[in-house]
């Protein structure tokens, strides 16, 4: 994967969590909860959009933030399966959100002083964002977990569900690992061990147990789930109808 | 529950009520504040309080409570004279 | 920014909330008994606040108004809500996003000045939910294309303001307060539809044809959200002695219109009303009354969509039950631990 795909890799998995989380306006448990899944949403939804623009930069083809998301089809999206995944219950969502947040707050943390300035000040801003997500879905984990019978169920469900998706973040690819080493960026494979600690303790406090990991073999980023075209189909609908149109 | 919702606008100012939400505690109160009440960086602290442990004034109470003030001038600094000339008073 | 003059209602926000401060400092004789206290109040133009005595209707009218302008944002979000997914570059996604959030901020800060009245939000909710109460008609139309978000923005919500900032003066406190915060917020919302009708207009033949279709299809209902003519009015007359309400709903319609025929100017969209043109005598606009038949109908349920919208409000609220409990039950569990 070249330094283009990792920058793409990273804007995917912002921009499809985005799109999923903004499926959720008008229809979350709690009006407060749906002003908070939209806060999310667009801080995602921010992230995306200044890495795509950069990641249009890199390539240099002249591709624009919207060319690179609406004018791509499913597999020259780099996002990770995770993601992409349905909605399904609120506990669904906030198991993916919880995965994700994790991985995506220490990414940046460490990308803070990379030789990519662009990822580094991205990362800056987008630290402080992930922290928050990161709050937000550990304790609804928590909550739900150690609420009631039904929620504790659906809730181990719902993370049951989730975690064979989550190796795929963790990745480790020959391009990347040599860009990590020359200081470039930073190689996610290395923040697995930080992953695991974090999540295990907010499961723990969630009376959750954690999945044993599957001993299947690591899916690369580019591959998908039938999820992301039925997506993609949606929100590039009305852009590919028009060619060329301003908005 | 019912949180009543404080927010301090900037450093310097004291917090004031802005309005209420719902939460099933306090800690979730607080985030919730923090997403309906500074969308646009209207605070830099926020405070929230169940509003079952607000006691408040009455509003028959109100002359009891608030009229004897009004007759003690003296507490405000205008009642005093000062000599011209003296400064930084 | 294209020359549509947005300020003159900013203005008068700003000008109602120093008014407010204003009014509060003056000394104000009052009268003796309950009622003679709320009458020189009011006639002050002081604010009524949460634990004032007041006439039991003057409550029960602010709390049937607050809670449909409440359910109103609520069930408003979800029109345009329709549109996120579908949103054609990311920076409209991000703006209309933005925009539905306002609304459920909107309705929660609506719900709190109704909270303050001595009903709580559960009783609303309920109410919407098993009809009882009323959200404003408009949202029970569909939104057919992108067109609809800008048509919303420019027409429904324009309307909106010009409905919502007389009511930065109305006589309850938390009720003029939280339109204040609301009518400031919402400034940007029409300015958003205004952009995207701007630049539909100004686009393609297919994306011009889309602005206009939309603009057909919104222009009446948008008049008929400043509710019946004065004439068949029920609540109207009591709520303007209690400066509830400050104009009619003719007086609030005329200025609509006669705000929206510059600016569709400016738009190069024409507004479907061949009788519309300008009364020298009056110094207003003549223009074609929205069908109040119609409107009635829908109001009763008849809509295009209140079963969708009312669907859609259910589900999420049943959908989430037990996540509430849950919610619930965690923060009890807590609590007694910590005891």
């Amino acid at each position: 994967m070249s330094h283009v795909g990792y920058v793409l890799g990273l804007a995917d998995d912002a921009l499809v969590a985005a799109q999923r989380l903004g499926e959720w306006c008008s229809r979350a448990p709690e009006m407060e909860e749906d002003i908070a899944l939209a806060n999310i949403a667009l801080d995602q939804l921010g992230v995306a959009r200044m890495l795509l623009t950069y990641a249009g930069e890199l390539e240099g083809a002249g591709r624009t933030e919207d060319d690179l998301a609406y004018l791509r089809s499913a597999h020259e999206f780099r996002n990770v399966r995770l993601v992409e995944l349905d909605n399904g219950d609120f506990a669904v969502t906030m198991a993916k959100l919880l995965f994700l947040s994790v991985y995506q707050r220490l990414l940046y943390d460490r990308s803070i002083g990379v030789g990519d300035e662009r990822v580094a000040a991205v990362a800056a801003k987008a630290r402080k964002e992930s922290a928050y997500h990161v709050d937000h879905s550990s304790r609804w984990v928590v909550r739900l977990g150690d609420g009631t019978e039904e929620s504790n169920e659906r809730m181990q469900a719902a993370v049951d569900l989730v975690w064979p998706y989550t190796d795929q973040l963790f990745e480790v690819d020959p391009d990347v690992h040599a860009l990590s080493v020359a200081g470039v960026i930073v190689d996610p494979s290395t923040l697995r061990p930080a992953w695991l600690a974090a999540v295990d303790a907010v499961l723990a406090e969630a009376t959750l147990t954690r999945p044993l990991d599957s001993d299947s073999s690591v899916v690369r980023r580019g591959e998908h789930t039938e999820a992301l075209a039925k997506l993609l189909a949606e929100m590039q609908v009305l852009h590919r109808a028009h060619p060329g149109a301003r908005w | 529950m019912l949180f009543e919702v404080f927010i301090r606008p900037r450093r310097g100012l004291s917090h004031a009520h802005v309005g209420s939400l719902h939460a099933p505690d306090a800690e979730m109160a607080l985030r919730n504040a923090r997403d309906v009440y500074t969308r646009r960086q209207e605070g830099v602290s926020i405070w929230v309080v169940p509003a079952t442990e607000i006691t408040a004034s009455s509003p028959d109470e109100k002359d009891a409570f608030f009229a004897p003030a009004a007759d003690k001038v003296y507490r405000h600094p205008t009642f005093y004279d000062v000599p011209e000339g003296a400064a930084h008073i | 920014m294209y020359g549509n003059d947005f300020a003159p209602l900013l203005e008068q926000v700003d000008s109602a909330e120093r008014d407010l401060q204003q009014a509060a400092g003056r000394d104000v004789a009052a009268g003796a008994d309950l009622q003679g206290y709320f009458d020189t109040i009011v006639a002050a133009d002081q604010k009524i606040e949460p634990r004032d005595w007041m006439p039991e209707a003057y409550r029960k009218t602010l709390i049937r108004q607050i809670a449909q302008h409440a359910h109103s944002e609520i069930i408003g979000m979800q029109p345009e809500g329709n549109w996120i997914s579908r949103a054609p570059s990311l920076k409209r996604k991000a703006i209309l996003l933005a925009k539905v959030q306002d609304e459920a901020g909107h309705g929660l800060y609506l719900y709190a000045a109704a909270e303050t009245l001595g009903i709580s939000r559960d009783e609303l909710v309920e109410m919407l939910i098993d009809g009882r109460q009323k959200y404003s008609s408009i949202f029970n139309y569909p939104t057919l294309t992108w067109a609809d978000v800008g048509a919303i923005g420019w027409l429904v919500d324009g309307a909106a303001i010009v409905n919502q900032v007389p009511l930065c003066r109305c006589s309850y406190g938390p009720y003029a307060r939280a339109m204040i915060r609301v009518c400031k917020e919402e400034s940007f919302h029409q300015r958003q539809g205004f952009e995207i009708l701007h630049t539909l207009s100004h686009g393609t033949p297919e994306q011009k044809a889309m602005a206009q279709d939309a603009v057909d299809r919104w222009w009446y209902p948008s008049l008929a959200m400043f509710g019946p003519p004065d004439g068949d009015s029920t609540h109207s007359e009591r709520s303007m002695a209690w400066k509830i309400k400050r104009f009619t709903n003719d007086e609030l319609r005329q200025r609509f219109v006669d705000m929206c025929v510059q600016q569709a100017g400016i738009l190069d969209l024409r507004i479907p009303d061949p009788d519309l043109r300008w009364d020298e005598a009056r110094g207003q606009h003549d223009y074609t009354q929205p069908d109040y038949d119609e409107l009635m109908r829908v109001i009763k349920g008849d809509g295009p969509c209140n079963q969708e919208r009312m669907e859609h409000r259910r589900r999420a609220h049943s959908d989430g039950a037990w996540v509430r409990a849950a919610a619930r039950t965690y923060a009890e569990k807590r609590a007694k631990n910590a005891v």
